[in-house]
């Protein structure tokens, strides 16, 4: 594995070039809801880009020490073939849970500030799938520890990205006139559309 | 108690017309796209989530008068994990192929919107018996604009309509090489992310035509 330029490689391919929302379609309710409004937006993207660094990392340490085929050798050696994978989906949602409000009870009590803007959409982002999706990507991919920290990050700033410049598109947008039926969700699911068309232009890039 | 009267029948015909989970309640949109590039993953897909729906909105509701309010999210959200770590296990077990071809997203059924949404805004409410005909109708609801969705990605996408069966799937329909030699070609766009993007939306606009919903912005 490389040096530098393999993180910088994970990087670029999470936020740009397999977007979690805009390629795989992770995230999209909370994408589609709060994207109406574009200080709610950056709040929840600042809020994903912390959750998925600190989870991301959290449960590759659960998933390689305890739930991997063979995790639990450090235990003792009598383990070997004990296989716990049946417990991840359950094991990683509690984490996200238990990390998000740990993560809020740790912003009010250091940064009031900090709280105001993000608290509302900690808990919101407990079930947004980006999050889970980003640890059950990152077990697919077998991502090593460093790996797994620079993919959180990258997926979480690749949300952001995607949630601001829909939030403007969607604020110009209230001074067009676009047929009544089509007002909200459909327009939005369209632009969304272009959007991921735009990204799509960086498939290309080989890094 | 009468399961058929006319409240349960709208319990669950709304979520199939006007009340429809993902194109007017906005729920379960994420893995709405991510399974519908061929049929056959849209059927299992709504198949395990119309299973989970259902059992998790009869379990909540039965147990709605037990689950103190302060900790339901953890609660429901145990639940659903549970119910859809039996669903992979099954999938893995007896759908091999169906089950890598889904990877990560027969484990994001727990963050589907539509499981959370539908137990917090229904089953923590009423009776099992209601809960399971409103999973019922729910699940059904998600099933068809997925199905209508996969059906013009797989068919102007790839050209072919794939139904499940134990391996790979079984192909009922492909459109035939005399057409190809006639100059027709597949939208290969429909395949990729953005395709799926442009039908959804246009669905959800023709669903909003025929039922006459409109949404302020």
């Amino acid at each position: 594995m490389g040096g530098f330029e393999h993180y910088l490689s994970i990087f670029t391919k999470a936020v740009f070039i397999e977007n979690i929302v805009l390629a795989y379609f992770l995230g999209l309710c909370s994408f589609l809801a709060i994207s109406k409004k574009i200080d709610a937006s950056v709040g929840i993207g600042m809020a994903v880009v912390v959750v998925l660094t600190i989870t991301a990392p959290i449960n590759w340490f659960i998933n390689t020490y305890f739930l991997d085929k063979g995790a639990l050798v450090w235990l003792s050696p009598d383990f070997i073939d004990v296989n716990l994978d049946f417990l991840r989906l359950i094991v990683f949602i509690s984490v996200i849970a238990a990390m998000v409000q740990l993560v809020e009870m740790f912003m009010e009590r250091f940064s009031q500030a900090l709280y105001s803007s993000l608290g509302i959409f900690l808990p919101l982002i407990a079930v947004n799938c980006s999050i889970l999706g980003g640890s059950l990507f990152m077990v697919e991919r077998e991502y090593n520890l460093t790996e797994t920290v620079v993919y959180g990050f990258g997926s979480g700033v690749g949300f952001f990205l995607a949630i601001i410049a829909l939030a403007s598109v969607r604020y110009r947008l209230r001074y067009s006139n676009i047929p009544p039926r089509l007002r909200g969700v459909g327009m939005a699911m369209l632009l969304t559309g272009l959007l991921s068309m735009a990204f799509m232009a960086f498939s290309g890039i080989d890094l | 108690m009468e399961i058929f009267n006319s409240e349960s029948k709208k319990i669950i015909s709304d979520p199939l017309s006007i009340n429809n989970p993902i194109s007017l309640q906005v729920l379960g949109i994420c893995s709405a796209l991510a399974v519908t590039i061929r049929l056959d993953q849209a059927i299992i897909m709504t198949i395990a989530v119309i299973f989970v729906l259902c059992s998790s909105n009869v379990i909540l509701s039965a147990l709605r008068n037990f689950i103190p309010n302060r900790v339901r999210i953890v609660v429901m959200l145990s639940i659903i994990a549970s119910l859809v770590t039996v669903v992979d296990q099954v999938l893995q077990a007896y759908l091999y192929d169906m089950s890598k071809q889904l990877s990560v997203f027969v484990g994001l059924i727990i963050t589907n919107c539509i499981i959370m949404g539908r137990a917090e805004a229904f089953a923590l409410k009423h009776g099992p018996s209601k809960a399971f005909l409103d999973g019922l109708g729910n699940g059904l609801g998600y099933g068809m604009i997925i199905i209508i969705v996969s059906l013009f990605r797989e068919l102007f996408g790839a050209g072919t309509i794939t139904l499940p069966d134990g391996g790979v799937g079984y192909v009922l329909f492909s459109i035939p090489e005399a057409w190809y030699a006639a100059g027709y070609e597949n939208i290969g766009l429909l395949v990729l992310s953005p395709g799926a993007f442009f039908i959804l939306g246009l669905v959800i606009w023709t669903q909003r035509e025929l039922f006459g919903i409109e949404e302020g912005e």
